[in-house]
């Protein structure tokens, strides 16, 4: 084979016919490739440090300090120092999943994308994939700073079902990332004014620095509807055994269950929206910022 | 079953496309009929706003016809969208694409991944690539602080990643230097001409690249085929006389001489004809009626004593063409066709501002 005969195929109609396995293949190597740039760059731009660790620590521990002030608890420490870490994840979601295929299409990666054989949910997959590698190093870096300095205790008797929760709802956390992604590739503006909708407001009710149900139905109605809420309410049930939770607060088994259905229902909504947008975007001609 | 003897490469019959630019529609193609076979350099040479990106659009499926249909090697660019996707490949001008943060092997190797190398195969087509292109000194360099030429010669190299059946090339010389851009040219060739079948269809404003790489040449306007033919047909068409420029070391009866002969339509002194002065030898444009005539011309020179130092047969360039068939020249733009929409993106959607993350 020469440099110009790579793949030789017998006749372009050969070509264009794909086992299930090539196909199957081509998807999971799409996700890894497109995971890498994420993976890749959290290794060349140092500077994450100081604005995605240092900062949020200062916010978390603003919390402690009132905490402790107020004499409260000394597990509200742990559910601030848990809310905190889980921040990165959340940041993640809106500013590398959301907004992204919106600076894909204006770079003009968009189009190449589509262009290529590979099913687009890889690409999403590889974007969700690359940004939980990224954000879980993030957020253990603030979780283990934050409990060495203000000495959190973990009480953990289920250490399996604990990082489950965890991986649940990093799924259902991405799956809405996914969902948001197609959304603002929609509407197609304004994804700087959406993000900030998206950030300050949702970790206020998904109480990031208090139990969730402190905010009675409005609480609830954030744990049937957002995977942070529900994750982290069910993260810290298992984190803290035996910690004072509100009244109402859902058992972890039902937590778990939501998550669950929100991991399976956002994915295939983005599935479907994916496909939905791509026949809208080829009938409009939205892929791409060029036009002639 | 020879890749010859199968479908056409491109097959697009009344291919019309608009676009919703409120108020108005604007059309893009307005029936569009084309056919190209396997394994021919095929060009589009038009102006801004003809329709070749378009044209292009539709048939790498990223955008659908208002009417007609197009196939590529029997495939259907609205049916059979993933087979078309595993043959062909498509590089613009002025390309943009990929993330800043990765080395340019890094870049070439996750879009190998999309194309469903594998990892070592990957890294193995891009090492093989970045040579082919002469990017071998730029090969760990970020793509981010890459010059425009670097980075349309890595968006070559992303291009043939795949051995596409068919390669889309949309102003691929955009921004490269001479140099550059002859190196690309010579890879393009040197690929298609390795496997019978691979084909090219490449949209260009720059003629004299047209005219080297094409095999034929479609000229578009206003979204439609204006003329369809090899470089020498189309030129063919605009020429009616024949055109020789010849030098002569003296000419004793002046030019008249020559124009009083049958079949020579005129003789006159070249235009650009800037020698010393005090040089006797005189350089004509001499219009015949056909080719045919200039032995004549030949034997009635010898007849003067004179000896021919030079002579060529003066050829159209395709922007003749261009002139003769649309009226204007490429780069007098007119009418609503050919002024960009306000929106860059979507036509729907007129105010979206373009960011780039």
């Amino acid at each position: 084979m020469s440099l110009y005969e790579h793949r030789r195929t017998a006749s372009p109609a050969a070509a264009a016919e794909w086992s299930r396995r090539q196909i199957v293949m081509t998807d999971l190597r799409s996700v890894y490739g497109r995971a890498y740039p994420r993976m890749s760059g959290m290794l060349r731009e140092p500077s994450w440090m100081f604005f995605e660790v240092l900062l949020p620590f200062l916010a978390t521990s603003a919390f402690v300090f009132v905490y402790r002030a107020l004499q409260a608890p000394p597990q509200y420490v742990g559910f601030v120092v848990l809310g905190g870490a889980l921040t990165a994840f959340w940041l993640n979601v809106v500013w590398m999943m959301a907004g992204q295929l919106y600076w894909e299409k204006a770079q003009g990666n968009l189009e190449l994308f589509f262009a290529a054989p590979m099913g687009f949910m890889a690409i999403l997959f590889g974007m969700a994939m690359g940004g939980m590698v990224m954000s879980s190093v993030r957020a253990i870096v603030v979780l283990v700073v934050a409990t060495v300095v203000y000495g959190v205790t973990f009480e953990v008797d289920q250490w399996f079902l604990l990082i489950a929760v965890f991986l649940l709802t990093l799924a259902a956390l991405y799956g809405l990332g996914m969902v948001m992604a197609g959304l603002y590739l929609v509407w197609g503006r304004e994804a700087f004014q959406l993000n900030q909708l998206f950030v300050e407001p949702v970790y206020f009710v998904s109480g990031l620095n208090f139990p969730v149900m402190s905010l009675g139905l409005l609480g609830a109605l954030a744990i049937a509807t957002i995977p942070l809420a529900v994750g982290l309410d069910a993260m810290r049930q298992l984190a803290f055994v035996g910690s004072p939770f509100p009244p109402g607060t859902p058992s972890v088994e039902v937590e778990i269950g939501i998550l669950i259905a929100m991991a399976i229902g956002f994915t295939l909504f983005a599935r479907v929206m994916l496909a939905a947008l791509e026949r809208r975007a080829r009938r409009v001609g939205s892929l791409s910022v060029r036009w002639q | 079953m020879s890749v010859s003897s199968g479908p056409p490469a491109i097959a697009a019959r009344g291919l019309r496309r608009t676009y919703n630019v409120k108020p108005t529609k604007v059309v893009a193609l307005d029936g569009v009929d084309l056919e190209v076979p396997p394994g021919e350099f095929f060009g589009l040479l038009g102006p801004n706003g003809a329709g070749k990106t378009t044209l292009i659009k539709i048939l790498t499926t990223l955008l659908l016809p208002s009417e007609g249909t197009a196939r590529i090697f029997g495939f259907d660019v609205v049916d059979d969208v993933k087979r078309i996707r595993r043959i062909m490949n498509m590089v613009a001008g002025g390309e943009q694409s990929g993330y800043g943060i990765l080395t340019v092997r890094e870049q070439l190797w996750m879009f190998s991944q999309f194309y469903g190398l594998s990892r070592d195969e990957g890294w193995k087509r891009v090492d093989e690539l970045i040579e082919a292109v002469g990017m071998g000194p730029e090969r760990l360099q970020r793509v981010g602080t890459l010059s425009t030429g670097q980075r349309q010669k890595m968006n070559f190299a992303r291009g043939l990643l795949n051995d596409p059946w068919i390669l889309f090339l949309d102003e691929p010389s955009l921004g490269l230097d001479v140099a550059a851009a002859r190196a690309v040219r010579e890879l393009v060739t040197s690929w298609k001409a390795a496997v019978p079948g691979r084909t090219v269809l490449l949209t260009t404003h720059y003629m004299a690249e047209a005219d080297e790489l094409c095999e034929r040449i479609a000229i578009v306007d206003h979204g439609r085929i204006l003329a369809i033919g090899s470089p020498a047909e189309l030129k063919k068409r605009v020429q009616r006389e024949s055109i020789f420029r010849v030098e002569i070391d003296h000419l004793d009866g002046g030019p008249g001489s020559l124009a009083a002969l049958p079949g020579v339509v005129s003789a006159a002194p070249a235009a650009d004809d800037d020698g010393p002065v005090d040089r006797q030898s005189v350089t004509l444009n001499l219009v015949l009626e056909e080719d045919g005539v200039l032995g004549g011309v030949v034997v009635a020179l010898s007849r003067m004593g004179s000896h021919i130092l030079a002579l060529r047969k003066s050829e159209p360039s395709l922007e003749d063409v261009f002139v003769e068939l649309v009226g204007r020249g490429f780069s007098d733009e007119d009418g609503p066709v050919e002024s960009p929409p306000a929106h860059p993106t979507d036509p729907a959607e007129p105010h979206e501002p373009v960011e780039v993350a």
